[in-house]
């Protein structure tokens, strides 16, 4: 059992949760996953760690409320505990390689590079980081980012913060300008992952994308988690969850990603009748 | 002598047993145990236990159950076995001690060892006794995996005064035998739950939602403990590498037995989802092969095995190939998947091509041949792989100092159970590769004898 120490709304529909989890914290990296059950019943869901404080015992999740098991952990409050939180699982992100990185989030992606910006900094090798939204509202972290990045830059749809447009068009103005980029980390929903790494699969810019695949034991007994990478089969839980962008198969993924979306609509309103 | 046949245990009736997960066989009641248990010859050399992988005295017990001393038989086969309601239930003992059996050929047929077995196991559950164990000495015992082989090495241990805990990376104890074999074969609450309550009477504690080598390291266990047992299981399931495999609908047996199994999705209000379709194409005939198949038959599926050998080779337990059979699965053997075929992203066929057998291999077994030109689609809409697993390289790439097979398992010494590292010690799945229940269970206890005789001296 893991207390929740702090909750904060940082988003609509996003929370921010500080959570006991002494193990998880003691030997976790930036880019690695929990997989959390809410309750006794409760489904095995993963959870990127966003952040986390080794002395205190504690890691931080960012949750949006998109389905059954992520609006009932919302319904909990500071103090109660979550039934069970296993981890920290999946790789560590590496971008040691790379002297100027563009960190790109979109969404709830945002909580995949924020540890990633925060060590690059602490590192003395800070990003650019890109982020982008719907609108600004859905937006969180902001001075987060820019605290912790070389530059931040923000794209929303409807143009209510920063650059009106996508994180691509972004992506395309530093381009533009002439920035050294050696090596874009992006994060966010199937299809921004896709388009950027069209964008700079043309400029042979090297791109990390993070999988959120479906996946049950998170340990590699499933095999849910599968993507192809190259034409070989492999699993986002102890392959990845990073892999080379421009050798995703993403039709598969996208297709495979919304295998389970029906049920998921069912049990969500199975969860509010209650 | 007794010249009875082999008497047959109780099954639940086929058109039944396919609407509902409750368990097939209901095993020998008092007075078919005592009349099967009379067909033992009780022979003096004992072939049957050549048989068992871990040399059980099999007709010692039968020998108490003759008398109808059950209490008497627990005991005496609780020196050779720990998980005698396991293994009555899961052993291939037509391959093993049923296979060497006097009575096999000639004489009404082998004597039912594994339903005795199961007799005297299910007894024991239902009447535990006290758990005898030497005085705490002071050392301490980590188990790595809660499946046959960390259990059975957990309670030796324990039961030889070591203070033992074992570290389950899921958030239920028993490994493969909560989230791979059903319900229908082997009963979560009443045998493996019990059993798992007979090692936390011995002391043992569990350490759930905790994988090694990312929870906690090897070398944290180290610090912690003075030995250290690897029963972390087989590892990442296998898929055929054609074209289609990535298509909605296609999944490995691992995956969808551990939905239905461990995440309880059959039933109606689960959270967890687990897809079933209508005409279902099982890829494999091992166990696994036949719990995926006889799982989707109870959630109303129809059913084919597809299996590139024939009938003589499928690799599954007898019974569960003849319960499947009886259950209505079709068996489509001598057949190779070439393409799983879709439409918007979903599995619609199973693009198969004919075999034949061929010359013998090296391994003496005569290999299945493509027959060109055969080529023909079965009509389903989900395709479950069941072709065994290769190693987890989880824990390899968290602790290198171990040494592995090329092919990916833990090299032990056969005797002892112990890898190249002092004081650490590995067996079940993670040193074979997929094998048995009762293989995994003999590995334990052989690790668990070196570790108290290391700590003897």
């Amino acid at each position: 059992m893991n207390r929740l120490l702090r909750i904060k709304d940082v988003a609509p529909r996003v929370k921010e949760y500080v959570l006991e989890a002494k193990d998880v914290a003691r030997h976790c990296l930036p880019g690695q996953f929990v997989i959390v059950r809410v309750d006794a019943e409760g489904e095995r869901v993963p959870f990127t760690i966003c952040d986390f404080d080794r002395e205190a015992g504690t890691i931080t999740l960012l949750v949006q409320d998109v389905g059954y098991s992520t609006h009932k952990m919302g319904l909990l409050s500071e103090g109660d505990f979550l039934h069970d939180v296993v981890g920290p699982l999946g790789n560590a992100t590496d971008l040691s390689a790379y002297d100027n990185v563009v960190l790109v989030g979109g969404g709830i992606g945002c909580a995949v590079i924020y540890p990633q910006a925060k060590l690059r900094k602490a590192q003395g090798r800070p990003c650019t980081t890109v982020i982008g939204a719907r609108t600004k509202e859905l937006l969180f972290a902001i001075d987060g980012f820019r605290d912790n990045s070389k530059e931040l830059l923000i794209a929303t749809d409807d143009g209510s913060l920063g650059v009106k447009g996508f994180v691509t068009t972004v992506l395309q103005q530093l381009i533009d300008r002439g920035d050294k980029i050696d090596c874009v980390f992006v994060v966010g929903p199937m299809i921004m992952m896709r388009n950027v790494c069209e964008l700079t699969r043309g400029y042979g810019i090297p791109t990390i994308v993070s999988m959120n695949s479906i996946m049950v034991d998170g340990t590699g007994m499933c095999g849910g988690c599968r993507v192809t990478v190259d034409g070989q089969v492999k699993y986002a839980c102890v392959d990845g969850p990073e892999f080379d962008g421009h050798k995703i198969d993403f039709a598969e993924v996208m297709n495979r990603s919304g295998f389970y979306r029906e049920h998921e609509q069912r049990c969500r309103l199975r969860g509010e009748g209650q | 002598m007794n010249t009875s046949a082999r008497h047959s245990v109780r099954v639940q009736d086929p058109e039944k047993r396919i609407k509902n997960f409750d368990e097939v066989s209901l095993g020998f009641d008092e007075a078919t145990m005592l009349a099967e248990a009379d067909r033992c010859l009780g022979c003096k050399n004992a072939p049957c236990r050549k048989g068992c992988p871990v040399g059980v005295d099999i007709p010692a017990f039968i020998a108490r159950l003759k008398e109808n001393d059950t209490e008497g038989a627990c005991a005496t086969i609780s020196l050779d076995t720990l998980l005698p309601a396991i293994c009555g239930r899961v052993c291939p003992q037509e391959k093993q001690c049923e296979a060497y059996c006097v009575r096999k050929a000639r004489l009404g047929g082998s004597v039912a060892i594994g339903a005795l077995e199961r007799y005297v196991g299910d007894y024991a559950l239902a009447h535990p006794s006290e758990p005898k164990k030497a005085a705490p000495n002071g050392k301490k015992v980590a188990v790595v995996g809660s499946g046959p082989s960390g259990l059975t090495c957990a309670a030796d241990c324990a039961v030889n005064g070591f203070d033992v805990t074992v570290f389950e990376a899921f958030h239920k104890a028993g490994g493969v035998l909560v989230y791979g074999i059903p319900e229908f074969r082997l009963p979560k609450e009443k045998v493996v739950a019990g059993e798992i309550a007979k090692l936390e009477a011995l002391g043992v504690k569990f350490r759930l939602n905790t994988v090694i080598g990312k929870t906690l390291t090897i070398e944290d266990l180290q610090e912690e403990f003075d030995a250290i047992f690897i029963g972390s299981g087989a590892g990442l399931p296998k898929f055929m590498n054609i074209p289609g495999e990535g298509l909605n609908g296609v999944g490995s047996a691992n995956e969808f037995l551990t939905r239905v199994n461990l995440m309880q999705a059959y039933r109606e209000d689960a959270v967890t989802p687990v897809y079933c379709g209508k005409k279902v194409a099982v890829i494999g005939a091992g166990n696994v092969a036949m719990d995926a198949a006889r799982t989707a038959r109870r959630m109303g599926a129809e059913v084919c095995v597809v299996y590139r050998r024939g009938r003589e080779e499928m690799p599954a337990r007898a019974e569960e190939i003849d319960h499947a059979e009886e259950e209505g699965i079709k068996f489509v053997l001598l057949t190779n998947p070439v393409e799983i075929i879709g439409e918007n992203g979903r599995v619609t066929g199973l693009k198969c091509v004919r075999m034949k057998l061929g010359d013998p291999d090296a391994s003496g077994r005569r290999s299945p041949v493509a027959i060109e030109g055969s080529e023909y689609v079965i009509d389903v809409d989900q395709v479950i792989v069941a072709l065994g697993t290769s190693p987890n390289p989880l824990l390899r790439k968290s602790y290198g100092k171990i040494n592995y097979s090329p092919r990916g398992t833990i090299i032990v010494d056969e005797d002892t159970m112990s890898t190249n590292v002092d004081g650490i010690y590995a067996g079940g799945d993670a040193v074979t590769g997929a094998a048995t229940v009762i293989l995994a269970m003999g590995a334990g206890r052989k690790a668990a004898k070196a570790i108290a005789e290391k700590f003897a001296k």
